[in-house]
């Protein structure tokens, strides 16, 4: 039997994907889990594939176009299948300008119950999934049968303070509202209002511009950035580092190694950072609320510049890692992420980042918190400055951080006291055999 | 206040109610030539002598029967069982007599009398010797069911016990006699039955414990105050029945979250019983499902190894606390 094939979720903050380009044409057979197309995501490519086995019947958004979570895209069934009332299903409620969430949903969340696995399949949540579910902005209707599940309490507080449960994500488990998510909306209710999309006018006198659209990328960074300069109550800490030890130990480091295996400082900053953490749990938490989440590994985000903006992958567990393993692993994602390949599980759940400009000439900078990690680490160059050792001047590699910190987790003393140690590990990188 | 173990503080109350009521005396099991199994009666049969201290075969269903005539008849017998694991061979005496006399009497006679000894787990004492019994005798009208976590509680309890008219079970816990803590000097210092005791205030999630679970509990407060800034209150009710639900209810309203944490099994337990109530009289106030922890639903085993995984400790409370935390 003819069925719609529904936009599905590839990413978890996605809302809405453009069609890359079919892989498969119409009238195409296909087999379950084969590629159909490639989709852009808000983060990346990925792959739409099929779940089970059928023929691409109808194209319905070529590429280039977008569709959001849940819409039609393509018809599948059987080859020679009489499609028409599918059609003109579809394109009657296309007709519709937007169709409200609540009609659309309860066909659209069957289908994409069936359209999502394979994303899922295609790779592994990341092991905070739950955690971040709430940031997740679901379908509301796609809960249990659009059945909202609510605490008492919460829903309890909800009514006191005249809020629809239905416009909160809960964050408990199968997305039960719970109390702090009441607690979340209350707080953030007073910020709400989002300005509409501004749509100029070309009056002739003023100064002439043009509109190009955002690309999904471009939108999410403003978001994030904007939610992070917002309520995060973000403080400066800025050190100054003496690097040649850490020059040296590279040169000796890589002196043993072959051309594409060398590391570089950067390689060397990620790991001093990971067991500076490993020794400052508050620095390597996160604030929930009325909890603050402590992580116990180091997962490090390390910023990558890509042709349309920046994405930082993420190297796991990197206070366990060796320096070769940080090295080739930073290598790999940023190849991946300059070719745009990246999975959702390489770029999110970051526990603290590392972003360095250092390589473009920037001698010190700050840098925007990645919510909801509590601080992030801007690394300018190193250059030789004149500095004073045991009364005399002399010249050393001086290479300036600056840490930006999350105050609801990061006092001023325990910002401090972290970068102390990351000073201390870098200026004698035999600390790190202790 | 002097500093004094659970084991001394059950000592001071029975030799004190022996000696402010001719009508007391102590009978089971070992209590009197032997100072009691555990030392609880260490001394009073060289105090108070034969007639106020009396030493009985190994005869449970027997002497319990003795001590409820003898109640009948005007007396306040304490009668100890050796643990309450062989209480069961006198459960129809304190079943169907103590509980009912006073009902199938038409009001004639009371029955004044504590039954009392370990209940719960000991030290790799297998299966037979490791049950926590509460649950099967509160479920009973006519019965009072009281569980001591510290020596204050267990020494004002046991003076509230034996001055009670009706049948009290006093279920003391054999790990914990050698607990120690202050208790007041005075010697007609009593804590009435029914009244739950806030071992720690907590503004996040409750916890209800009772006997060995207590310290346990506040271990776990403690853990979770220290690593997750999460704030637990503690709640000993001390009597199971009747249960001051009231305080129970008070915190929830307060916290929202519940854990129960207990030593007997989880099928019909005390726990399931307050998690019912919590649930009828503070629904709306609740932000997750209440969790109960109890020991696995297996004869407890005697392998030290085994016996610690069954039993409940300080790491699956706080698991416990976190999941109601959503954390």
């Amino acid at each position: 039997m003819a069925e719609k094939f529904l936009m599905p979720k590839l990413s978890p903050t996605m809302e809405e994907g453009q069609i890359s380009r079919w892989v498969k044409n119409e009238g195409d057979a296909f087999e379950a889990n084969e590629t159909l197309a490639e989709v852009d995501t808000d983060k990346a490519t990925m792959e739409m594939t099929a779940l089970k086995g059928g023929t691409l019947l109808k194209i319905l958004k070529g590429a280039g176009e977008s569709a959001a979570l849940g819409e039609t895209i393509a018809i599948t069934g059987k080859e020679g299948e009489d499609i028409s009332a599918l059609l003109s299903e579809v394109s009657s409620n296309g007709a519709k300008t937007q169709p409200p969430a609540a009609e659309e949903q309860p066909p659209a969340s069957e289908g994409e119950a069936k359209a999502e696995p394979p994303a899922s399949a295609g790779g592994t949540t990341p092991k905070s999934e739950t955690a971040q579910e709430p940031k997740d902005p679901e379908p509301l209707a796609q809960r249990d049968n659009g059945r909202l599940i609510v605490s008492p309490i919460a829903a309890r507080m909800a009514a006191d303070n005249g809020l629809d449960l239905k416009s909160i994500t809960g964050s408990g488990p199968n997305g039960r509202i719970i109390k702090r998510d009441i607690e979340a909306a209350m707080e953030s209710k007073v910020q709400d209002p989002r300005s509409k999309a501004f749509k100029p006018s070309t009056v002739v006198g003023a100064s002439p511009f043009r509109d190009e659209n955002t690309s999904k990328m471009r939108q999410i960074i403003a978001s994030r950035l904007a939610e992070s300069i917002g309520p995060i109550p973000t403080f400066y800490l800025t050190v100054e580092i003496e690097m040649d030890n850490v020059l040296a130990l590279r040169k000796q480091i890589n002196a043993n190694l072959e051309d594409d295996e060398k590391i570089s400082v950067n390689d060397i900053i990620v790991k001093v950072a990971a067991t500076s953490l490993m020794k400052h749990p508050f620095v390597n938490a996160s604030y929930q609320d009325k909890t603050l989440r402590f992580y116990e590994q180091a997962d490090i985000g390390v910023a990558v510049a890509i042709d349309e903006g920046l994405i930082t992958p993420v190297v796991r567990g990197a206070n366990l890692k060796g320096f070769a393993e940080i090295s080739a692993e930073i290598k790999d994602l940023a190849a991946k992420a300059k070719a745009k390949k990246l999975q959702p599980e390489e770029y999110t759940g970051a526990t603290f980042s590392i972003s360095n400009l250092g390589m473009m000439g920037i001698k010190e900078f700050t840098a925007i918190i990645n919510p909801p990690e509590a601080g992030i680490l801007a690394i300018g160059g190193a250059s030789p400055t004149p500095v004073v050792r045991d009364g005399q001047i002399t010249i050393r590699n001086i290479m300036n951080v600056t840490m930006s910190c999350d105050h609801r987790v990061i006092d001023g003393a325990t910002g401090a006291k972290f970068l102390q140690t990351f000073k201390q590990m870098l200026e004698n990188p035999v600390l790190m055999l202790m | 206040m002097a500093v004094l173990t659970i084991r001394d503080a059950l000592n001071q109350a029975l030799r004190e109610e022996i000696l402010r009521d001719e009508k007391v005396f102590v009978m089971g099991e070992e209590v009197a030539e032997y100072d009691g199994a555990y030392k609880v009666t260490r001394g009073l049969w060289k105090e108070f002598g034969d007639k106020r201290v009396v030493d009985t075969p190994i005869t449970e269903l027997g002497f319990a029967a003795v001590g409820v005539g003898a109640a009948m008849a005007g007396l306040r017998p304490v009668i100890e069982f050796m643990t309450w694991n062989f209480s069961i061979l006198a459960a129809d005496q304190i079943i169907n007599h103590a509980a009912k006399m006073l009902y199938m009497s038409g009001g004639q006679f009371n029955v004044p009398i504590v039954f009392r000894g370990p209940n719960g787990s000991a030290y790799q004492v297998s299966s037979q010797h490791s049950q926590a019994l509460e649950a099967f005798y509160a479920n009973f009208p006519g019965l009072k069911v009281v569980m001591p976590s510290t020596a204050a509680d267990a020494k004002g309890l046991l003076k509230s016990a034996i001055r009670d008219n009706n049948p009290v079970l006093f279920l003391e816990q054999e790990r914990m006699y050698g607990n120690k803590g202050e208790v007041p000097d005075d010697d007609d210092f009593t804590i009435p039955l029914g009244l739950a005791d806030v071992k720690r205030e907590g503004t996040d999630c409750t916890i209800v414990a009772r006997s060995m679970t207590v310290p346990l509990a506040l271990q776990a407060a403690e853990l979770m105050q220290k690593e997750f800034d999460v704030s637990v209150e503690v709640i000993d009710p001390r009597t199971i029945k009747p249960l001051d639900i009231d305080t129970i209810v008070t915190s929830v309203k307060k916290t929202n979250r519940l854990v129960v944490a207990e030593e007997s099994h989880y099928f019909a337990s005390v726990g399931a019983e307050i998690s019912h109530q919590v649930m009828e009289h503070a629904f709306d106030y609740l932000d997750a499902p209440v969790k109960r922890l109890s020991t696995a639903e297996a004869p407890n085993p005697y392998a030290k190894n085994l016996e610690a995984l069954a039993l409940p400790d300080v790491a699956k409370i706080v698991a416990a606390v976190k999941e109601v935390c959503y954390l």
